[in-house]
């Protein structure tokens, strides 16, 4: 049943949602630890939004309580209510308002503000498979889903209740309203498969700083693509002159020392692209972050080829992100931007900092790859 | 909404509780219960008590944290009761008996309350049609306007809504226009002292005093071109008498002028009307109703009203205890002269003339008494000390709240304090033609507390979009006179002297 509230509701939900989109950058550069987070849902404190009003500072207020204590004694923080006594229940104050919101709405507020078009899928005719699932009980349906179990007891339960029942010959008879049926629900399987490879460069160089910037900027990454994909996959690698495939956890927590060879990397991508996900069936999104400072000309080369040649045919798009080092920012994305940056399933991207985050997500999804 | 009639157990408990509540003496209007799933609650609640209201976003702000409230089992709404004739109220379909038979004992405490606490003697007790009428009114000027200009509109206009005249319906602030006009005809000639000897008057009235004089009456003309003559409180009347409004605009702003003035009343009694309507459910309750097994969980929900928490003060438990209080004075005398003259503890202590007069005290209270009164002439040293009152404040040092003292005179007053007015600064109109460039001039009545600066700026901003021309307000931060003005593009604030 619909209340007339449900107007003012999503009235005030709409400003909800302007209110996250003009504070968008403030939150992107927070991330995914802008809020808590369940499961869809995130929720974000969002500035409460209030009425002015001519009234009096509460600090300089302050008011009269009961209970135990000496004087000069601290009240428990959070126990004083802003406008206490007066108006119970009237949530004033200066505390934020947390306000859930879906990670696919929060897609759609990304994608309305940084512009990002929808993905364009790689096209290739996927079957969309249809599957039944009996999902409940119902009192209709068709002859051949009838619960043989539950129409029974539902006679049983009648007859019983009207005295028709008599144990000595126990005759049950349905009638038309004691009939269950089996009901069902149809569930589309997923349409098309995507799965993003992130890969980062864990070398000495790569302080805590780069690798949070990383994990924002993938914490956006993930739910735009989420948003453009039902069922997507996440495969992290992690490398400094070697490489290796690890969960989620270790790939943000990771601090290894020691050289860059970022064609380590990339021949770990080539394979796991080669072994899991046929390009025919497959989007497939590697981003790869890193300082640029790569270990030799020669690795440079030889990443360049693999490429080339192995992974951009297989995949959508291609994407490096350079984070600035406290060491300065390397040459690799000079060197892939003269060899492969022409292409048009590359994007590179250089960033500086957290501000830079924003532009780099438009960066990376701007182009509806 | 579909409110479903009551069931025939429901209303069986309804005429129980209202035969007690007549028993005891209360005189209500007629009470009709109403139950509701938890999310109609939750919207009738957002709508502050009523089924309809003009369509606003907060409502749905108030409905989302209502709900939220309530799901995460952080909050329930118990009694929901509108002033109004007959009297509405609500139950929670899922409550359990117990809890249905304390909220219709509370209710009609309230009911009691509303039909004749003197504060409610001039509100519209027709409100729930008034309010739907209200909303149809705002949804047409919506059709007409469009949805973004009204909301705004609306937006603007509520932060104004608490500027107000709150003691308007009980007293005539404006003199009888006859008599003022008498007074300045008097006025009109200068004359000087009386003298009896035409040849005395150049030295009974020296030709300086005598010009000192007709300056005097000059000003004092000037000062009755001056509009409004003298300070007024209503804002929002002064604004739709002479704010140069559209038709639109100045409908809806008399209308949010108008619920403004019928919630007042509640604000200003929110004390004693719960601590009534507390004093009545525990009565009926613990007295009639209550069948044994009961007994938990109607204590276990008494006591949850009733707590409290240290930084708050819990108009429940203030309002039931100082009724309590009022009703074991009477009934023992301890009250007039010879009570107050007594300083001998233990007199004082073992003092019971057996008057017995307390219930109709406390019936007496509950109708010539507001907040404000009741707190000033009840609150007694004895009370403040037994119920741990406290005066706390803000320490810039700790950066922490905390107990700042005991004393019976000080936590009075900050309690009077925070109710006077409601609990809202007291800012008025001063000048309507400010500078003599149609300017607004308000001020604010220091009371020792300052504005919240942030807020009053954005308040007066929406000020200006009503008044159209440059708006000014003088308060005091940090003991300084300060002007606040804002033209509709700036703000700008400058020192004044006061």
């Amino acid at each position: 049943m619909s209340l007339k509230i449900h107007q003012d509701h999503s009235r005030f939900k709409e400003i909800v949602r302007g209110k996250i989109k003009a504070n968008l950058k403030k939150y992107v550069q927070k991330g995914e630890m802008l809020g808590k987070r369940g499961k869809d849902l995130i929720s974000i404190p969002v500035p409460f939004i209030d009425v002015p009003h001519f009234k009096y500072g509460h600090k300089e207020q302050g008011g009269v309580g009961q209970g135990e204590g000496e004087i000069g004694q601290q009240l428990a923080p959070g126990s004083v209510q802003p406008g206490a006594g007066h108006q119970a229940g009237q949530g004033e104050g200066e505390h934020a308002l947390e306000v859930d919101v879906s990670l696919d709405e929060l897609a759609q507020i990304l994608g309305e503000e940084l512009q990002l078009p929808n993905i364009e899928r790689r096209g290739r005719e996927r079957i969309i498979t249809q599957k039944i699932k009996y999902t409940g009980i119902n009192t209709t349906g068709p002859e051949s889903l009838r619960h043989f179990k539950r129409t029974y007891k539902r006679a049983l339960q009648r007859q019983i209740a009207m005295g028709a029942y008599d144990p000595s010959v126990p005759v049950v008879i349905p009638t038309r309203e004691d009939r269950r049926y089996r009901s069902y629900k149809l569930q589309t399987l997923p349409e098309t498969n995507a799965v993003i490879l992130y890969m980062m460069d864990v070398s000495g160089s790569m302080g805590d700083e780069q690798k949070e910037i990383v994990r924002i900027e993938s914490f956006w990454l993930d739910t735009w693509l989420r948003h453009q994909y039902k069922g997507i996959e996440c495969r992290y690698i992690i490398h400094d002159a070697v490489a290796r495939e690890v969960d989620r956890d270790t790939f943000f927590h990771t601090r290894e020392s020691g050289g860059t060879m970022i064609s380590s990397a990339y021949k770990l991508c080539k394979e796991i692209i080669k072994a899991d996900y046929p390009a025919g069936s497959w989007n497939i999104y590697p981003f790869h972050f890193s300082d640029g400072d790569n270990w030799s000309a020669d690795d440079t080369r030889n990443c360049v080829e693999m490429l080339r040649n192995d992974i951009l045919p297989a995949v959508n798009q291609f994407a490096y992100g350079q984070v600035e080092s406290p060491y300065g920012s390397g040459q690799f994305i000079k060197d892939l931007r003269e060899s492969v940056g022409e292409l048009d399933n590359v994007a590179l991207s250089e960033i500086a900092d957290k501000d830079a985050i924003y532009q780099s997500i438009k960066d990376f999804l701007g182009r509806g790859k | 909404m579909s409110p479903k009639s009551l069931t025939p157990r429901l209303q069986d408990l309804k005429t129980e509780i209202e035969g007690h509540a007549k028993d005891f003496g209360l005189d209500c209007f007629e009470t009709v219960f109403e139950v509701l799933s938890y999310d109609e609650l939750n919207m009738v609640a957002a709508y502050g008590g009523f089924p309809n209201r003009y369509p606003h976003w907060r409502w749905g702000m108030e409905y989302e944290q209502l709900s939220k409230g309530y799901e995460y089992g952080l909050s329930k709404i118990y009694e929901l009761v509108i002033n109004n004739d007959p009297c509405y109220a609500y139950l929670l379909e899922s409550n359990a008996e117990v809890d249905q038979k304390l909220v219709m004992a509370h209710v009609f405490g309230h009911c009691d309350f509303f039909k004749n606490n003197f504060s409610f003697a001039h509100t519209n007790r027709r409100m729930i049609d008034e309010m739907a009428n209200h909303a149809t009114r705002v949804r047409r000027w919506v059709d007409k306007i469009g949805v973004d200009k009204v909301e705004d509109f609306i937006d603007r206009a509520l932060s104004l809504e608490n500027l107000i005249d709150y003691h308007s319906p009980y007293i005539r602030r404006n003199p009888d226009p006859k008599r003022a006009e008498e007074e300045s005809k008097s006025n009109e000639r200068v004359e000087g002292f009386k003298v009896n000897r035409e040849y005395m008057r150049g030295f009974v009235n020296p030709r300086e005093f005598m010009e000192e004089q007709r300056k005097k009456v000059e000003e004092q003309k000037l000062k009755a071109k001056k509009f409004p003559e003298r300070p007024q409180r209503d804002v929002l009347l002064f604004l739709l008498e002479h704010a140069p409004l559209e038709a639109w605009e100045f409908d809806i702003l008399a209308i949010l002028r108008e619920e403004a003035y019928y919630f007042a009343p509640q604000g200003q009694t929110k004390i004693m009307n719960e601590g009534w309507a507390s004093y009545w459910h525990s009565s009926i309750m613990t007295q009639r109703a209550l069948k044994d097994h009961e007994i938990l969980d109607y204590a276990d929900h008494h006591s949850g009203t009733m707590g409290t928490r240290p930084g708050a003060l819990n108009p429940y438990k203030i309002g039931i205890e100082l009724f309590r209080d009022i009703e074991d004075r009477w009934n023992k005398g301890r009250f007039g002269k010879e009570w107050d003259e007594c300083d001998d503890l233990r007199a004082r202590r073992a003092w019971d003339r057996k008057l017995g007069q307390g219930r109709e005290k406390i019936f007496e209270v509950r109708k010539h008494y507001n907040d404000v009164t009741f707190i000033d002439t009840f609150l007694t040293p004895e009370f403040a000390i037994e119920q741990k009152l406290f005066v706390y404040g803000f320490n810039e040092k700790r950066n922490a709240w905390e107990i700042m003292d005991r004393e019976f005179r000080k936590v009075k007053n900050k309690l009077l304090l925070q109710l006077t007015n409601f609990g809202q600064p007291i800012i008025e109109v001063v000048d309507g033609n400010h500078d003599n460039r149609s300017e607004l001039l308000l001020a604010h009545k220091h009371d020792g507390q300052d504005l919240k600066a942030d807020y009053a700026r954005e308040t007066l901003k929406n000020l200006q979009s009503l008044w159209r021309r440059p708006v000014n307000v003088i308060t005091r931060f940090d003991g300084k006179g300060v002007m606040l003005r804002h033209d509709g593009q700036n703000q700008s604030e400058k020192k004044v002297e006061l």
